[in-house]
């Protein structure tokens, strides 16, 4: 009976790997196959400065990040403390840096276009 | 002697009072592991970060990843945007499944299968470094080469369809004269630079010969593609500002765009290629102490387990460096 038991966990962690990677793979070839043809509606449709197109990359990367933690890192046995450590430091950390560097070269960007100096001679 | 105890706090015996619950409920390994893991993460995010800002600022001329990033192996002068990293990143993906069958095994107490799916993981992982090196060399050797500007930028060659052209295809070496320059003759720090036969004189007479070339700046237009200008433009642009001739890639100038395009490609993909390196490296040795039965014998494949954490974070930053370098 607790052979069976233990059998039973096994096999349903072999299936999870495996239906990761499956999730992994087709979320990888969704982005490449975009990444190839470039829809132009994605391409030219932008949203909070960024075009469409981009945004799927991001969260689809996001999504990948999610499962490999989640499911390849044992994240999801964890106890929800160490989750909350790794994760919620890491996310708060990321977002601040990110924001900061993008909105700081968004600025320096429009300085370059819109002053008297040219760059490019 | 009661006088030397410490006074007691109430608390023994739980976690606050140091008792024998692990913090965080995970063995001291493993949330080492963690804290490393998530130090290292902060530091590939400073990377890529950076490498945003750098992007923003120079946001209409940043090279097209797909116009630099289109080889794949025996496919020589085929167009193949992303089908060699998109090959990358299946082959770490697949790396990381292996060796979380390694630590599904570990937990079984499978020595045999532990082995197996380590050698695979392994072989994975050097096989990601062979790519890596690959994409390196395509990267570093060039195809297309371009012009300095003056003012640091770039220039390239196109057709009067807009198709690139090589800068050999329109221009010959002349012969001349050609000393060494040695460290006596200069500043002791200033050696020879590598020596590109192809002089910007050789270039600018090329391009004057043939009425169909045309110069691509480095700007992109509203359809996503660089800005080719006309047959006048292009003359003024090459005559009056270039100054060098670039063929490929180092850290101080690329023929793909802005200089620091090849600084950061260096930066990052190295960088993560170092942490593939070391970890294929400390597989290797947690591979071996597997076939000695180490963890067979300390009754436990905790090792394995905390190699694949790590194996697993480097499999994460290329994901991320998949999306920031080649897609977005």
């Amino acid at each position: 009976m607790a052979h069976d038991t233990t059998h039973g966990e096994h096999s349903g962690a072999k299936k999870r790997i495996w239906q990761v990677f499956i999730i992994l793979s087709i979320l990888t070839i969704v982005e490449v196959v975009l990444g190839i043809f470039k829809p132009d509606f994605l391409v030219h449709t932008d949203l909070v400065s960024l075009s469409l197109l981009n945004w799927i990359f991001i969260v689809l990367t996001i999504i990948k990040a999610y499962y490999i933690v989640w499911a390849f890192m044992h994240m999801e046995h964890e106890a929800a403390s160490l989750r909350r450590v790794v994760v919620w430091t890491g996310v708060f950390l990321i977002s601040y840096l990110i924001a900061i560097l993008l909105i700081e070269g968004t600025y320096i960007q429009e300085i370059y276009e819109s002053g008297y100096i040219t760059w490019d001679f | 002697m009661e006088a030397t105890t410490v006074a007691k706090t109430g608390t023994e015996g739980k976690t606050w009072g140091g008792g024998d619950e692990k913090p965080l409920k995970a063995s001291y390994g493993k949330l080492m592991m963690w804290f490393f893991i998530s130090s290292d993460a902060l530091t590939f995010s400073g990377f890529l970060a950076a490498y945003g800002f750098t992007r923003f600022k120079f946001i209409n001329e940043w090279p097209i990843a797909d116009e630099v990033f289109n080889h794949f192996p025996f496919l020589h002068g085929v167009d193949a945007p992303m089908y060699y990293v998109a090959l990358m990143t299946f082959i770490l993906i697949f790396s990381s499944v292996t060796m979380v069958l390694a630590v599904d095994a570990g937990h079984q107490m499978q020595k045999n299968k532990v082995v197996t799916y380590m050698a695979l993981t392994i072989l994975g992982g050097i096989i990601f470094i062979g790519s890596q090196a690959w994409e390196w060399s395509n990267f570093i050797s060039g195809e297309y080469g371009a012009v300095e500007t003056r003012s640091g930028k770039i220039i390239q060659f196109a057709d009067s369809e807009g198709n690139r052209v090589a800068l050999e295809e329109f221009s010959s070496a002349s012969i001349k004269d050609r000393t060494q320059h040695e460290a006596k003759n200069g500043i002791w720090y200033n050696s020879e630079a590598s020596y590109n036969p192809l002089s910007i004189e050789d270039v600018k007479n090329g391009f004057a010969a043939n009425p169909d070339l045309r110069v691509r700046t480095m700007e992109i237009t509203d359809e996503g593609e660089k800005e080719v200008l006309n047959r006048e433009e292009s003359l003024l642009k090459l005559n009056t500002s270039g100054i060098g001739v670039i063929q490929g890639a180092n850290l101080s100038q690329n023929e793909y765009g802005a200089p620091l395009f090849g600084g950061f490609f260096f930066f990052i993909t190295g960088f993560h290629g170092f942490h593939v390196l070391s970890g294929v490296i400390i597989l290797i040795i947690i591979f071996f102490n597997v076939l000695v039965g180490t963890y067979e014998k300390r009754g436990s494949y905790e090792m394995v387990e905390k190699v694949g954490l790590y194996w697993h974070f480097v499999d994460l930053v290329w994901v991320f460096v998949f999306t920031f370098f080649y897609l977005v």
